[in-house]
């Protein structure tokens, strides 16, 4: 019990570090693949390659002024952009980042909690995500922070709906909400995006909505808001909002890896006779494979669309890719009650 | 009306095709160009490592060339003055004592001659217009500065040095058709 | 015990926010500590090895209706002073509901006798399978029936949304 419970601890710190990190250089590879798109070079001046960077951009943020309007909700102010960042990094508590470990004849999953409701658990951390973004632009107390804020909401409730529905398909072929279970069965090259190729593009489309990504990015849509939520944030605060969008970025690539991708596993990988350790990492570097690849595609998406405009969201939202999504779960349900 | 160039586009209002309206197709084709730019050359110059490469004619900072004995070309004729556009040139000439012979070439120089960079254009008129070839335009960048008075050069900064190592090199900016002017016998005094 | 405290934890909270939802001056500081009180009543459901509820319960709750109402009172942005004066009668007919509710409460405490519970860890009547057996065998008609009173909200909320008189 106590062996587990610090492992536990240890995986998670392990997870927290890792999304960190990965937010940290998300940020440089971000404005490399940003300049190689535009036949530039990018940042290249902080250490080799640019690779200090992140830490310039760190130090950068720790030194801004930290300034607050008069007129803000103190509390709220401050709440806003902590909220962001937690609800953030609570996703990925139930991503099984690979097989189970071996240590001492004990298998410890890399899964921080194995909850038998999984994907519900992170449409409900989806759900509440909007909450920071809200909370720090009204407090703001700013015309442009309050529509970026009520920009978010809207979005993200409108999109939310098809990406819950676009993974009831998933949820009524795998039989199970844990993702756990999920990756299991999508073992060898059964992938689910193979099944479920509408399932994934109307789920790709509404994690860009949900991310605030390109071309959804109307919440900070910097040509008509400034700076959107965010306007009147500046030193670590608005850091954490910059953050929490890269971390939003991998957990969601995390997501759609585990939920269409499948998850860990890679052909043939399981049948080269691996130690179950060595097994584990592979697979694990397979996983973050499958994530880079997305956030590769969030960075590709963001360089090639312009943002939509608010109308053409809304539209794409309700008639396109609910109807969609509902399609798709009459045609799902009707194959699997003729396969049965 | 018949168009110019040919470029122009009708504007027409028709209906896109249900292959256009979903969009996938032109997302799909848009993301193939930027791919494309992935792995283009990179327009960048790294500048302090690389420099941009300048052309021989590059028209920067001027220069008031002295002739092969060292003596300053410049006659203090004005021509420069007239031409240039943006009235940047001003000199007041003077008269070559007896004894100076060794520092100036002609009877009549420039004491005073003032380019205010923050006019000029770097046009090259003033080398266009100039009859003894004194004025050139160089290679060299004008130095940013602190105070407006400052980019008012004086002789100071625009002639050469005396020395002979430190010559600028115009002979890239003398054209065939200059080369070819200047052999004409009346002008072989400005050798 | 450890999940004892934890339940005391919440209890305080969702009691603290509740009260606070009710004290506080700005709406907005309300509808937050309403949020708050949803969360801690999530926790409970945990607690009781409702895992399936207790998300629900923050997706419907919490991540749904609740930033809604954030949604319209920031909009609105209600200010203390634009508030209009309410007429007495409504003062006095909200004390009578609301004291209504206070009595209907007591009388069911009064009546209720403290039968002594299942181990939820042993029943696993909250998990989705068991769940999802109970309401789709034993209530498959209420089930239905509810959907179908949602269809029809759904329906008339889209025909009072349209701009155009019918």
């Amino acid at each position: 019990m106590v062996t587990q419970i610090i492992y536990k601890t240890l995986l998670a710190s392990f997870i927290l570090v890792l999304s960190l990190l990965v937010a940290m250089y998300s940020t440089l590879i971000e404005r490399k693949v940003a300049g190689w798109f535009q036949d530039r070079h990018g940042p290249n001046r902080a250490g080799p390659w640019g690779l200090l960077q992140p830490l310039a951009d760190g130090v950068k943020l720790f030194f801004k002024e930290e300034f607050m309007p008069g007129s803000a909700d103190k509390l709220l102010y401050i709440l806003g952009p902590s909220l962001t960042m937690f609800v953030a990094l609570l996703t990925s508590a139930v991503i099984p980042w690979g097989p189970d470990l071996v240590i001492n004849g004990t298998a410890y999953p890399m899964q921080v909690a194995d909850v038998n409701i999984g994907i519900l658990f992170v449409f409900a951390i989806l759900s509440i995500g909007v909450y920071g973004i809200m909370i720090g632009g009204w407090a703001s107390n700013n015309k442009y922070a309050l529509l970026g804020a009520v920009r978010a909401s809207s979005q993200m409730i409108s999109y939310e709906l098809a990406m819950s529905l676009s993974i009831i398909t998933i949820v009524m072929m795998t039989g199970s909400l844990s993702m756990r279970e999920i990756v299991a069965q999508q073992q060898g090259f059964s992938w689910n995006i193979f099944y479920q190729p509408l399932g994934f593009l109307i789920f790709l489309i509404c994690a860009f909505a949900e991310t605030n990504r390109s071309p959804f990015d109307l919440p900070e849509c910097e040509t008509e808001l400034v700076g959107g939520y965010h306007t009147e944030y500046s030193s670590m605060k608005l850091g954490f909002y910059l953050f929490a969008e890269y971390i939003n970025m991998f957990i969601s690539g995390a997501v759609m890896a585990t939920l269409f991708l499948g998850g860990y596993h890679f052909p043939g990988l399981d049948k080269l006779g691996l130690s179950p350790n060595v097994f584990a990492f592979v697979s694990f570097m397979v996983l973050f494979t499958k994530i880079t690849f997305f956030g590769f595609i969030y960075m590709w998406i963001r360089w090639t669309l312009p943002r939509f405009r608010y109308d053409q969201l809304m539209k794409l939202g309700w008639k396109s890719l609910i109807p969609l999504a509902i399609l798709n779960v009459v045609i799902t349900g009707v194959v699997i009650l003729l396969n049965q | 009306m018949k168009s110019l160039t040919n470029r122009s586009k009708v504007v027409s209002n028709k209906q896109m095709t249900f292959w256009e309206r979903i969009y996938f197709p032109a997302i799909l084709n848009g993301m193939r160009i930027t791919f494309g730019h992935l792995f283009r050359r990179k327009a960048t110059v790294q500048y302090p490592e690389a420099t941009r490469e300048f052309s021989d004619i590059y028209r920067g900072k001027h220069v008031l060339k002295r002739d092969d004995e060292g003596r300053e070309r410049c006659t203090s004729c004005g021509l420069c003055a007239v031409a240039c556009p943006a009235e940047a040139i001003t000199m007041v000439s003077a008269e070559r004592k007896p004894g100076e012979e060794h520092l100036y070439r002609e009877e009549k120089y420039a004491a005073v001659y003032e380019i205010n960079m923050l006019r000029c254009i770097f046009c090259g008129d003033c080398e266009e217009a100039c009859p003894k070839e004194a004025i050139f335009l160089t290679k060299e960048l004008v130095k940013s500065e602190y105070q407006r008075e400052k980019f008012i050069y004086g002789k100071d900064e625009l002639v050469e040095s005396p020395d002979p190592a430190k010559r600028v090199d115009v002979s890239k900016r003398q054209t065939k058709e200059v080369l070819e002017f200047k052999k004409d016998k009346r002008y072989k005094h400005n050798k | 015990m450890f999940t004892q405290y934890i339940f005391h934890f919440l209890s305080v909270m969702a009691l603290f926010s509740a009260v606070m939802m009710l004290a506080s001056k700005k709406p907005i500081h309300s509808v937050l500590f309403l949020t708050l009180t949803f969360f801690a009543i999530a926790g409970h459901y945990v607690l009781l090895n409702a895992q399936f509820l207790a998300v629900v319960h923050v997706i419907v709750y919490a991540g749904a209706i609740m930033v809604l109402f954030l949604f319209t009172v920031m909009l609105l942005n209600l200010n203390k002073d634009e508030r209009s004066p309410k007429p007495m009668w409504v003062n006095i007919m909200a004390f009578i509901a609301g004291g209504m509710l206070m009595l209907t409460l007591i009388g069911i405490f009064r009546g209720y006798e403290i039968r002594s519970l299942q181990d939820p860890m042993t029943t696993q009547i909250g998990l989705v399978k068991n769940l999802g057996k109970v309401l789709y065998h034993d209530y498959l008609v209420p089930f239905e029936l509810s959907s179908v009173l949602f269809l029809t909200a759904m329906v008339g909320a889209v025909l009072l949304g349209k701009k155009e008189q019918l």
